[in-house]
């Protein structure tokens, strides 16, 4: 009976990762909540996903930084237009599924020039299992431009500090709109088949 | 059914003595109230962004935490942002007040019905997302009791005011929105905004 038992603990531990941890222990996230913290980052908006999970932990730890749910994506455009009249400055957090909740709102910040800086985890655009996820996916980039957002990519590791604070700069020197988009490449894809796997 | 409060009296009784308070107009009619009031650089009409009043009223009161925010707004630009409803009851914001003047019709298009005409009731929706203090108001002696709150900082307030669906002439802010944004930043943070 024990071995059996020590069996199934060890199956346990095989299960389907997370997609959280699908590419676990990377470096990027803790770089990119310094880099946020650095720049005095104050209201950190948000509709989670599982790509930006590490980087809300460390967000969610800092006293320095208000959490701020929202119910949908657009809410943090508005949300960090008022911060930015009382002198905060923020970031907005989703799913590229989000950007397209945003489109109208975005008017906001192109007819206020309000600085504006997402971080955009990218699903349906590389390897996605889920064909939902395909259409927006596919469409984010356009969408964003056609908006007049400033859009920048980082597919690997190596390249999020870099795309992210040259963002961060257009946003806050130069009062814009700009979003980064996190490629899947980065943050790899679930596999839903094997989420769905019972032990 | 008793007589309907008009909405420019409920608005210039809410802003009467001002004080330092932060005042965002949601677009259309509420925009051209707070002007009528009295343009101001501590107010924010805004021409656009449907269903984004209350919750950039949320970023202002976070960021300033030691002013109060006043948020007026109309029941179909509400009902647009809804679900920001949540995001404020659960920010617990302790200096942000939300008004909403409810003629019950999209009143800028041509007074469609909204749906607070079918029953909608806004002030539950608020309830029901954790906001601390909700009210339905009818009577200008409830609009004075609310002002004296709003201006004591209104700590997750919520009002829905029931109006008049009178059609009245426009008055109309300022209309470059970079100018109502660097003004409302030089009033709050001094000069030094202009160099951020």
């Amino acid at each position: 009976m024990a071995s059996k038992t020590k069996t199934k603990a060890v199956a346990r531990r095989k299960k389907p990762e997370h997609y959280a941890d699908a590419k676990p222990g990377q470096a990027w996230p803790s770089a990119l909540y310094a880099l946020l913290q650095e720049h005095g980052i104050k209201q950190v908006a948000l509709v989670p996903d599982a790509g930006h999970a590490p980087l809300i932990k460390l967000c969610e730890a800092d006293p320095s930084m208000t959490m701020v749910r929202l119910s949908t994506e657009e809410e943090g455009v508005a949300l960090l237009g008022g911060a930015w009249l009382g002198g905060q400055r923020g970031v907005l957090l989703m799913q590229s599924s989000g950007v397209g909740n945003c489109i109208n709102m975005l008017s906001l910040s192109s007819m206020c020039q309000f600085p504006l800086l997402m971080l955009i985890t990218m699903r349906g655009d590389h390897g996605e299992f889920n064909a939902a996820q395909i259409p927006m996916g596919q469409a984010t980039q356009t969408v964003l431009e056609a908006m007049g957002v400033i859009v920048k990519r980082a597919d690997r590791a190596d390249e999020v500090i870099d795309a992210v604070e040259g963002a961060m700069k257009l946003a806050y020197n130069g009062y814009r709109a700009t979003a980064v988009l996190l490629g899947q490449k980065l943050l790899g894809a679930k596999d839903f088949r094997k989420l769905a796997q019972v032990e | 059914m008793a007589k309907r409060l008009k909405r420019r009296r409920v608005v210039e009784t809410l802003l009467a003595d001002r004080g330092d308070l932060l005042v965002i107009g949601g677009l259309g009619a509420p925009a051209w109230d707070i002007t009528a009031a009295g343009d101001h650089p501590n107010n924010f009409p805004m021409w656009g962004a449907m269903g984004g009043a209350a919750v950039l009223g949320l970023g202002l009161a976070l960021a300033q935490p030691k002013r109060n925010v006043l948020v007026v707004t109309g029941d179909g630009e509400m009902l647009m942002g809804i679900g920001s409803l949540a995001t404020i009851g659960i920010s617990k914001a302790p200096n942000l007040s939300i008004v909403v003047l409810d003629n019950e019709a999209y009143g800028e298009t041509g007074q469609q019905d909204t749906a607070t005409k079918h029953g909608v009731s806004l002030s539950g929706i608020a309830r029901a997302c954790a906001m601390k203090d909700c009210r339905d108001i009818n009577t200008m002696v409830e609009v004075q009791a609310l002002r004296d709150r709003i201006h004591q900082g209104g700590g997750s307030l919520f009002a829905q005011i029931k109006i008049d669906p009178e059609k009245i002439p426009l008055v109309l802010p300022p209309r470059d929105s970079t100018f109502i944004k660097n003004r409302m930043r030089v009033s709050i943070l001094g000069q030094s905004a202009l160099h951020d």
